[in-house]
């Protein structure tokens, strides 16, 4: 089957970011092809390479990174959401004029038009939310 | 026959999307993030329709006034709905009878639809987001 996933919580502050990566990883292992993972309101903040969590804790943002990496998944954050909640990438930065970017390797920032894509060209499209 | 101007449309059938709106205008980002999303997606030309169910029969009062909590108050962005040919806009009968409002209340014009005559309609839906 091909599945899209919608992630719309922010990592560690709940467990629906966790969900949604354990639901990716069963997927692909069961052999599903996932056509997006697409980030949206908290959400965008599982794409940060800013967020340090504990070393004793898992890292949320470097699993999508590595899954991104060995599966080629496509990982979309939502550029309206993500300019609310400073998740930059190299562009946007310098277009912003901040002096710094944040965009985890693997993801990529782009429009909700990629959200309504993924619903048109998957057969299920899963969310995870609160 | 699509003419080259318009090959920035996804190719694929039309499908039916439902958004389902579940919580107050205010309080939290997801009515207006939702908003965004079902503008954004009626460049996409799917057959569209909105369902406002519990706290989210609130999002089309009518006379909202955010001044005293410094958030913009983006409820006439409902009226514009419209305009983008979204038009199927259900409410849930008992949401809002259960917080004494009635359609004389609402901004925008809507299909009162029972309990059960929703879970019928999300029945046909292929893809639902719920905010």
């Amino acid at each position: 089957m091909k599945l899209s996933v919608l992630v719309n919580e922010g990592p560690y502050q709940h467990q629906s970011a966790d969900s949604a990566i354990q639901f990716t990883k069963a997927a692909l292992a069961k052999g599903h092809e996932v056509f997006r993972v697409f980030f949206y309101h908290d959400g965008v903040n599982n794409g940060t390479s800013y967020a340090v969590p504990p070393q004793d804790d898992r890292n949320i943002t470097q699993e999508w990174t590595s899954l991104a990496k060995e599966h080629d998944l496509d990982l979309v954050v939502c550029i309206a959401a993500a300019q609310r909640r400073g998740i930059l990438d190299e562009n946007e930065s310098k277009r912003q004029g901040k002096d710094g970017f944040n965009i985890a390797e693997g993801f990529r920032i782009s429009g909700l038009g990629q959200l309504i894509e993924a619903g048109i060209q998957s057969d299920r499209l899963v969310i995870f939310g609160d | 026959m699509a003419e080259p101007w318009e090959d920035d449309e996804v190719d694929g059938p039309v499908r039916k999307f439902m958004y389902v709106n579940r919580r107050a205008p205010y309080g939290t980002i997801y009515a207006l993030e939702s908003l965004e999303v079902v503008l954004i997606a009626a460049a996409f030309e799917q057959d569209v329709s909105l369902v406002f169910m519990d706290d989210g029969v609130y999002q089309i009062k009518k006379e909202q006034n955010t001044d005293a909590i410094g958030v913009k108050n983006f409820s006439p962005t409902y009226r514009a709905l419209e305009g983008y040919d979204v038009e199927k806009l259900y409410v849930e009968k008992e949401s809002l009878e259960s917080r004494g409002l009635t359609t004389d209340d609402l901004i925008v014009p809507v299909q009162v639809v029972e309990n059960d005559q929703l879970a019928e309609l999300m029945e046909e839906q292929e893809v639902i987001l719920s905010f």
